[in-house]
């Protein structure tokens, strides 16, 4: 039975949490750093964490840059926290009531210790806004039994031998952190939760929207498997594949282990004591073994008992053969493993798998790991190659995973254990008073399926195009154009297909300012420009979203023409032609519509140009 | 701690109790946590098993206890030992959050200060000396008094004229240069040195400057120095420590860690992995060392401001013996206050001038009111800190025969409060 479950880190678009920051990122590397370190601390019973205490005294350290932009001494701990942002309390506390969810009486900040260093304190304040939410799904209800209001950590950009970089730009961003019951049994359904609480979150219109500004973690169990955390999943139509994928995994874990069982394997069998095989390689074809040793490098072996065939597979399915090498990787930085299920290849040939075989006295079902490394480093690799072969013997391992790209996923670490938490104590307790829940719960923001209809009743828009309205975002931008008399359907249009479009071209769309639509349809307003223009105006802007629309048109030669030179023109049109004007009267319209059009077309909207004619042709007529 | 409605609903419920609140068709469980004396008794707080604690309000609510408290444990860590090579240090106590321990279930601060826990804490001190550490007392560092400076420096000359190679005194860090200035003219042949320490940041806290604080302090300890200094973080950054001569040393800021500075002096070294001492310090060497403790307490420390009421400085006059006044700039004060400062000179009072501009040497004889105030008798105090010239008129007071020998101390330097020359890269 699948068991999905979801974890929602969703930032807002306010002010930092503990401060009055703003919350931007910076793109520019700052002058100004600082370097700290973070001691683990006593626990509860005094006692320090030796095996963290050993790496802080490798001189473990970290590095802060400090755009003064976008950060204070808060940041740096260097101040205490400011009282908390009382705006971003708000949105939380909006958000859990359209989650259907119960506000806390009294909000209590509590100390997450994190020493990582993405908290330049050391730990991350966060605390429950509210509890026992639900979201309904075509499927039934999903649970949320929390819901939090949390910092969010700094951003790492490097990582150098004992040191690790972090940018304090993102620290402190207010991030609201929504986790559902493992309810979800499918991973359709998955994909409908996470778009159904991603549109909670911005029917708000109060969330930082972009790359990053929200994050999911999936939950992954299947019966018989184990509890496997999915971090970084970006694309909401990437989760039933990277569900299905997972499920696969681990069900292909399962039936390894049970036939290892089969063929009786122990841990006892499986040892981390490699044997040096450099020379069987000293003149191999394989350019990575070769490089290696060139350079002083060792080939170590070690002996996999009753693995052989289960180690490799095709290609499109999951093969332990990864997970040994993702764990190579992780925790001895090694590049890649050789495996003897899939050997020879990579220009290792028969006759040396069959050498090292033979020093390994590798049996009919056993399987070997090869790692071409400098001798620590692959000692290393090794050790964690028979670690995560001894894990293989139980099935799968709790952990937490890496979303890629393509779907797939990598191991990243262990499963964090509970972490210790004590109270904040330089910030008292928010009292969520009735009065502030009745307020917010009696302006609680449109839900999109509610602002659809409106808008489909509103402004005769169709569904699709409400929809594609409000998805995208500008559906306040919308109303505001409206109500300043444009068209609803142009305005709709532009603002999704025009600009679906210009994406495809490669346009940079999310560069245009609001304030560049605003200039966009009051110019159309005036029929200083027209329609088929508009997708022209609006890629200039893409490439360059400082110039107004009016030095944009000018820069593609668009001048619109002013009232009075179409009024002087017509004029001088109606002269040319009097007796032709005379002969028809108002029926030389049309004509010398076609006149003036061959001048101002594209440039001023037709319409307005008939309205200037014929008043001038009424003049002309009448005198 | 709870009280009014909020006892009244717990219904004998103590901290640390599971418990279960209903009200209605809610009801939260979770362990009995303690409530801020600031809170109001309209709240309950409990850690729900998430680890995370919420209030609940208690209206309508009933409490069910479901399980008593869980003994608190205690580990209990093993007398560490000490190579017999390394020299002895003793670390004195007297407050502040420098060595603390955090009770993880209601956030509170407790004093930690047995050596066996300051090893446990700070494993690295044992790599720089054999360390004894005891408690004289555990305040908050602005309830400080004179009181507390003389047992300070009694405690002091007890472990120097002892096997010590060096005293550290963790201090709070807010009156922690008062302590220091007292310190410094208060010990007398000065053999060894006596370093006091603090922290910024509590030390139950992963980013504390605290450890790094008390390992810099405790290599000034064994040090080639025999001065009272401070030392803290030089910088935000987890780097370096800067010596402060404890006469010349203000805490500039209210939260940085690198919040003291030394002031119309530099810093008399830094410490990194060693000990780095720079231009003339007082060297160690042997002699016992005394403490003359006497303080006059009559002494006011007066703040000059436009505006300012004479009448304030008139009762200073009938009260005290010794006023130091923090005028502007030079050292002036408004002319308002003559009267007063004539009264007290009459009286035989001693009144001192420093400047509220804090960097720099008052100079009274460049205009008129600083010539007036000469005139009246006012001792200038040179390039001295507000605090430390009220510090030492304490002991000057105390220690001199006549108004003569006061203003000749008080003139003279006697413990590096007062430097001769003022170097253009002390100000910043």
């Amino acid at each position: 039975m699948l068991r999905v479950g979801f974890e929602v880190h969703q930032q807002l678009a306010t002010r930092k949490l503990f401060c009055n920051c703003e919350s931007e990122l910076v793109e520019a590397e700052p002058e100004l750093k600082i370097v700290r370190r973070l001691r683990p601390t006593q626990s509860e019973l005094g006692e320090i964490d030796r095996a963290a205490l050993q790496e802080y005294m490798k001189g473990r350290h970290f590095v802060y840059q400090v755009p003064e932009e976008v950060s204070c001494l808060v940041e740096m701990d260097e101040e205490p926290p400011h009282e908390v942002n009382r705006e971003a309390v708000e949105i939380a506390l909006q958000v859990a009531l359209l989650l259907n969810a119960q506000p806390v009486d009294e909000i209590h900040f509590m100390r997450k210790i994190v020493i990582d260093g993405s908290n330049t304190s050391g730990f991350q304040r966060t605390a429950i806004i509210a509890l026992d939410g639900y979201i309904e799904t075509s499927r039934g209800k999903v649970r949320i039994p929390t819901i939090c209001l949390e910092e969010e950590a700094a951003r790492k950009v490097g990582e150098g031998e004992n040191k690790t970089i972090y940018r304090l730009d993102r620290l402190g961003i207010p991030l609201i952190e929504i986790s559902t019951s493992p309810d979800i049994t499918s991973p359709e359904e998955a994909r409908e939760v996470a778009l159904k609480i991603g549109e909670v979150l911005r029917a708000t219109g109060r969330v930082r929207r972009g790359i990053g500004t929200i994050r999911q973690d999936i939950n992954v169990s299947i019966e018989g498997g184990a509890r496997v955390e999915i971090k970084g999943v970006q694309e909401l139509n990437m989760i039933p594949k990277i569900i299905e994928g997972e499920v696969a995994r681990q069900k292909r874990l399962i039936a390894i282990a049970g036939e290892l069982k089969r063929r009786g394997v122990g841990e006892a069998q499986l040892k981390p004591s490699p044997v040096e095989v450099s020379d069987v390689f000293s003149s191999t074809q394989s350019k990575v073994v070769r490089r290696t040793l060139s350079r002083g490098g060792v080939v170590l072996a070690v002996k996999l008992p009753g693995f052989r065939g289960l180690i490799g597979g095709a290609r499109d399915e999951p093969r332990l053969g990864s997970e040994l090498a993702q764990y190579a990787r992780v925790k001895a930085g090694v590049g890649g493993i050789f495996h003897s299920d899939e050997l020879p290849a990579y220009g290792i040939s028969a006759e040396e798998v069959g050498a090292v075989a033979e020093r390994l006295g590798l049996g009919e079902s056993d399987a070997f790991v090869l790692v071409a490394e400098a001798r620590e480093r692959a000692e290393k690799a090794i050790e964690a190659v028979v670690e995560r072969a001894r894990l293989a013997l139980r099935g799968v391992p709790e952990e937490t995973r890496m979303a890629q790209g393509d779907g797939s996923t990598r191991y990243m670490r262990p499963l964090p254990g509970a972490a210790r938490m004590y109270p904040e104590t330089d910030l008292p307790p928010f009292v969520v008073t009735q009065e502030l829940v009745e307020r917010l719960r009696a302006n609680l923001p449109e839900l999109y399926e509610e602002k659809i209809s409106r808008f489909v009743e509103q402004y005769k828009l169709s569904e699709e195009l409400a929809a594609q309205v409000v998805r995208s975002g500008r559906a306040e931008l919308f109303e505001e154009l409206v109500a300043t008399g444009a068209k609803p359907r142009l305005v709709a249009t532009t603002l999704t297909a025009t600009l679906r479009e210009l994406r495809r071209e490669g346009c940079e769309v999310e560069r245009l300012r609001e304030q560049s639509f605003r200039e966009l349809f009051s110019t159309l307003a005036k029929g200083k420009l027209t329609r088929e223009a508009v997708p022209e105006v609006l890629r200039a802007l893409c490439s360059s979203p400082e110039l107004s629309v009016a030095q944009a048109m000018e820069r593609l030669g668009l001048k619109g023409f002013s009232e009075e030179e179409v009024r002087s023109l017509a004029r001088r049109v109606i002269e040319e032609r009097s007796e032709f004007v005379r002969e028809r009267g108002k029926g030389a319209a049309k004509p010398l519509m076609g006149v003036l059009m061959k001048e101002l077309r594209g440039r001023v909207e037709g319409k307005v140009v008939m309205k200037i004619l014929q008043e001038e042709l009424r003049r002309f007529l009448g005198s | 701690m709870y009280r009014g409605e909020a006892e009244k609903v717990l219904a004998g419920a103590k901290v640390g109790e599971r418990v279960r609140i209903v009200k209605g068709e809610r009801s939260y469980e979770g362990v009995l946590m303690p409530r801020s004396e600031l809170g109001d008794d309209r709240h309950v707080v409990i850690k729900l098993d998430s680890g995370y604690n919420i209030g609940v309000e208690i209206s309508g609510a009933r409490v069910e206890r479901l399980s008593p408290a869980e003994p608190r444990k205690q580990a209990a860590f093993p007398e560490p030992e000490f190579s017999p090579a390394k020299p002895e240090v003793t670390i004195l106590g007297t407050g502040g959050t420098i060595a603390s321990k955090i009770d993880y279930v209601t956030g509170a601060v407790h004093p930690s200060f047995s050596t066996a826990e300051i090893i446990n804490a700070v494993p690295e001190l044992a790599d720089i000396a054999r360390i004894k550490a005891r408690v004289l007392f555990n305040i908050l560092s602005e309830n400080m008094t004179p009181k507390h400076w003389r047992r300070i420096a009694e405690e002091v000359v007890k472990e120097l004229n002892g096997s010590a190679w060096g005293v550290v005194v963790a201090h709070g860090t807010d009156t922690m240069s008062y302590t220091g200035a007292a310190l410094a003219f208060m010990l007398k042949n000065l053999t060894k040195p006596v370093v006091l320490v603090g922290s910024q940041r509590s030390s139950d806290r992963p980013s504390s400057d605290a450890a790094l604080n008390l390992i810099a302090a405790t290599r000034v300890a064994t040090s080639d120095l025999a001065e009272v200094v401070v030392v803290m973080h030089a910088t935000s950054s987890d780097e370096a420590c800067a010596v402060h001569r404890a006469t010349k040393v203000r805490k500039m800021h209210s939260s940085r860690r690198d919040a003291f500075k030394s002031i119309n002096a530099p810093p008399i070294g830094e410490v990194r992995e060693e000990v780095k001492l720079f231009g003339s310090y007082r060297r160690r060497s042997e002699g016992e060392v005394y403490a003359d403790t006497r303080l006059e307490e009559r002494v006011a420390l007066f703040k000059a401001y436009p505006g300012v009421d004479p009448e304030l400085l008139e009762y200073c006059v009938d009260r005290y013996r010794g006023i130091v006044l923090e005028g502007t700039g030079l050292g002036h004060v408004p002319e308002q206050l003559f009267p007063a400062i004539e009264r007290a000179r009459d009286e035989g009072k001693a009144v001192v001038m420093t400047t509220s501009t804090l960097y720099g040497r008052v100079d009274m004889k460049v205009y008129s009111t600083g010539r007036r105030l000469l005139n009246l008798g006012v001792i200038p105090g040179e390039d001295m800190l507000p605090e430390v010239a009220y510090v030492k008129l304490m002991h000057v007071l105390a220690v001199a025969q006549d108004e003569e020998e006061v203003r000749s101390l008080m003139l003279r330097n006697l413990a590096g409060e007062i430097t001769p020359r003022t170097l253009p890269d002390t100000f910043y």
